[in-house]
C-alpha cells in the first residue's frame, strides 16, 4: 500500500509529530502534578536522556526497516526522528546543567530570590552566574568521563541537526552530506557508553541499548560492504 | 573448465524458491523479535508513576524521644517509603515499594555468631525485650548525593551487642540481609553478590549514635525500609544501613562488604560522608535534599562530625574512603 504524498504530508507526519512530543508532554505533565518520584529533577535528567538514546536507536533503524520491508514511505521520517533525537538530548543537557550544576552555584539562591520578588536578577548575578556556570560545567567535562562522554555525544548531533534540511543538502551536494552524516553512526555508540558510565551497578538497560545500537550499525556495515562487493566490474574468465 | 554449465549443477542443489523468498519474512521476523524483547527490557521503565506509599503500619508504644535527633523537619512518608535503593527487590527507586508489598517481616530471627559468648538464634521479641524504642530524626545521605530527614525509631547497637556479650577476639561487627528468591525479586539478578553484607568497627558498632531500626514516624518499619530491623549509621553513606538483618557476626578481620566486593575503586569499607572525597565518577561536595531545588553543601561526617571524628583520628580518610 503506497500511501499518498498528501496523506504522509498532512495526515501521517503530523499525527507522529505528535506522538513523538508525547513523552515531553508527559514529562512536564508530570513534574507539575507531582507524579513524578521524590526526586523529579533526576527523573528529568534520566527520562530525557533515555529518549534521546531512543529516538537516536529510531532513527538508525529507518533505513534497515525500509531495507526489509520495502516501504519507501520511512524515509520520510527519518529527519523527523533525528531532529526529535537532538530535541530530547538538548533537554537533557538543559536539566542536567540547571538540576545538577546550577543548582549548586552560590549565585543560584539569588535568582531564586529575584524570581520570588516578580523581578529579573541583576546584571551582576547574571554575569557573576554565567562565570561560574561556565566553569562549573567545564570542571565537570573534565573530571567526570562520563559527562565528557554525554557532551560529546550532544556535540556530534548539533552538526547534524543543523544541516538538516533540504537547503543544507544542497549546498553541500549529497556526496558530502552524506560523509557529513556518517556522524549518526558516532552519536548512538557514545549515547550508550554515556548511560553505561552512569549506572552504579546495574549494566542491563546500557547493555540492551548497546546491543541494539550494535545490530543496527552491524546491518549497516553489512550493506554497505555486500554493495560495494556487487559494484565491483565483473573480471573476464581467463583460460579455462 | 572453470564455470560450469547450467546442466552442471543438479536440481537438488537449487534451493528450494519457498526458502528463497521467505528469506526476507526471516530477516523480517528477526528483527521484530528482537524489537520485540528489547522493547520489553527497556518497557519496564518506560512508564514513571507515583508509586504507592506504604500503607501505615502498627504504632510502636512508649517510644521516647532523643537528644541525638535533629530538629531539622523530616521528610515526607510518601518519599521515604517511595524513594528507596533496596536491590533485592528491584534496581528502580521505586521497585521495593511495588515488590515488596508481601514481604513477611514476621516471624524474624536473627543469628549470632562468631567471637561471642550468646550465641545462637535470638527471636525479635527476645531483641526488643526490655529495650526503650527512641525516637532519632537523622540525615540519611545517600552515596549518589542525595539526602533526606528521617525519623527513624529504633534502639542503640550497642544495647545488643552487651547481650552478645563479644570476647577479646572481637574487632568488628559483621551484618547480613535475607537471602530470600521466593520473597526477593531482585535476588534473581546476579547486580550485587548476595546476599547483601555490611560491616562496622567495634567502637563505630557501639557508637551512642549508631541504631537498630525497627519503625518510622512512629510505626513499625514499612518493607521497602528494611522491615523489620536495619542498621542506621547517619555519618556514614546510605549503603552501610543494611536491611532486613539476619546475622549479626562478631568478628576478627574487617568484613568485605558488598558494595566494596562489586566496586572496590568506588566504595569501601568505612564509607564516611566527606565532601572533600569524591566518587571516582561524581562530586560528594553536594547533595540534593529531596523536596529541595537548590544543592546543600554536603557536611563532614554528614553534620554528625562533632560526636565521631574522634574515632578517625590519624586514620587517612582519602585512602579509606
Amino acid at each position: 500500500m503506497t500511501l499518498s504524498d498528501r496523506a504522509v504530508r498532512f495526515g501521517l507526519k503530523p499525527v507522529v509529530f505528535l506522538a513523538a512530543l508525547g513523552p515531553f508532554v508527559y514529562l512536564v505533565w508530570a513534574a507539575l502534578t507531582g507524579n513524578l518520584s521524590a526526586n523529579p529533577l533526576a527523573d528529568l535528567t534520566n527520562e530525557t536522556g533515555v529518549w534521546t538514546l531512543r529516538f537516536l536507536c529510531i532513527t538508525i533503524a529507518i533505513t534497515p526497516l525500509r531495507k526489509l520491508t520495502g516501504w519507501n514511505t520511512l524515509i520520510r521520517f527519518r529527519r523527523m526522528a533525528g531532529l526529535y533525537a537532538f530535541f530530547y538530548g538538548t533537554l537533557h543537557l538543559l536539566t542536567y546543567g540547571i538540576a545538577d550544576r546550577f543548582a549548586g552555584l552560590d549565585e543560584a539562591p539569588g535568582w531564586l530570590d529575584a524570581l520570588g520578588r516578580g523581578s529579573l536578577p541583576g546584571g551582576m548575578l547574571v554575569l557573576s552566574t554565567a562565570r561560574s556556570l561556565a566553569t562549573s560545567i567545564g570542571a565537570d567535562i573534565y573530571k567526570r568521563p562520563f559527562i565528557t562522554i554525554g557532551f560529546s555525544t550532544w556535540l556530534s548531533m548539533t552538526p547534524l541537526a543543523a544541516t538538516s534540511t533540504a537547503g543544507w543538502i544542497r549546498r553541500l551536494g549529497g556526496k558530502r552530506w552524506n560523509r557529513v552524516h556518517r556522524l549518526v553512526y558516532l552519536t548512538p555508540a557514545l549515547g550508550v557508553v554515556h548511560y553505561w558510565w552512569l549506572v552504579k551497578a546495574d549494566v542491563s538497560r546500557p547493555l540492551t541499548y548497546g546491543a541494539v545500537v550494535g545490530t543496527l550499525l552491524a546491518a549497516r556495515i553489512y550493506w554497505a560492504r555486500t554493495r560495494r562487493l556487487a559494484a565491483a566490474p565483473v573480471r573476464p574468465a581467463t583460460r579455462a | 573448465m572453470l564455470i560450469k554449465r547450467p546442466a552442471d549443477i543438479r536440481s537438488s542443489e537449487i534451493t528450494d524458491q519457498k526458502l528463497y523468498l521467505n528469506r526476507r519474512e526471516f530477516l523480517g521476523a528477526t528483527a521484530a523479535t528482537t524489537a520485540v524483547v528489547a522493547t520489553g527490557v527497556l518497557g519496564t521503565e518506560a512508564f514513571l508513576q507515583a508509586a504507592a506509599p506504604a500503607p501505615h503500619g502498627r504504632k510502636l508504644e512508649n517510644v521516647k524521644k532523643s537528644a541525638f535527633s535533629t530538629d531539622e523537619k523530616p521528610n515526607k512518608w510518601e518519599d521515604i517509603t517511595t524513594y528507596n535503593n533496596y536491590y533485592e527487590f528491584g534496581t528502580d527507586k521505586d521497585s521495593p515499594s511495588m515488590l515488596a508489598r508481601n514481604f513477611k517481616p514476621e516471624p524474624w530471627t536473627v543469628a549470632i555468631d562468631g567471637e561471642c559468648n550468646k550465641k545462637g538464634n535470638m527471636p525479635l521479641e527476645d531483641i526488643l525485650k526490655g529495650q526503650t524504642l527512641e525516637d532519632r530524626i537523622y540525615r540519611h545521605r545517600c552515596v549518589e548525593a542525595w539526602s533526606m530527614i528521617i525519623p527513624w525509631v529504633g534502639f542503640p547497637l550497642a544495647d545488643l551487642i552487651k547481650k552478645c556479650e563479644p570476647t577479646s577476639k572481637a574487632k568488628y561487627v559483621e551484618f547480613a540481609t535475607l537471602n530470600d528468591p521466593k520473597q526477593m525479586p531482585g535476588l534473581r539478578s546476579p547486580v550485587l553478590r548476595w546476599p547483601y553484607v555490611e560491616g562496622l568497627r567495634l567502637d563505630e558498632a557501639m557508637h551512642p549514635l549508631t541504631v537498630l531500626a525497627v519503625g518510622l514516624y512512629g510505626e513499625v518499619l514499612p518493607n521497602q525500609d528494611g522491615a523489620p530491623l536495619r542498621l542506621v549509621v547517619p555519618w556514614k553513606y546510605g549503603f552501610k544501613h543494611i536491611k532486613a538483618i539476619v546475622k549479626i557476626k562478631f568478628v576478627e578481620k574487617q568484613p568485605l562488604n558488598t558494595w566494596q566486593e562489586s566496586a572496590p575503586q568506588e566504595y569501601g569499607f568505612y564509607s564516611n560522608v566527606n565532601p572533600t572525597v569524591d566518587h571516582p565518577r561524581w562530586s560528594q561536595a553536594t547533595e540534593r535534599r529531596i523536596g529541595e531545588f537548590l544543592r546543600r553543601k554536603t557536611l563532614m561526617f554528614n553534620g554528625y562530625g562533632d560526636q565521631v571524628a574522634s574515632l578517625y583520628t590519624g586514620l587517612d580518610l582519602k585512602r579509606n574512603y
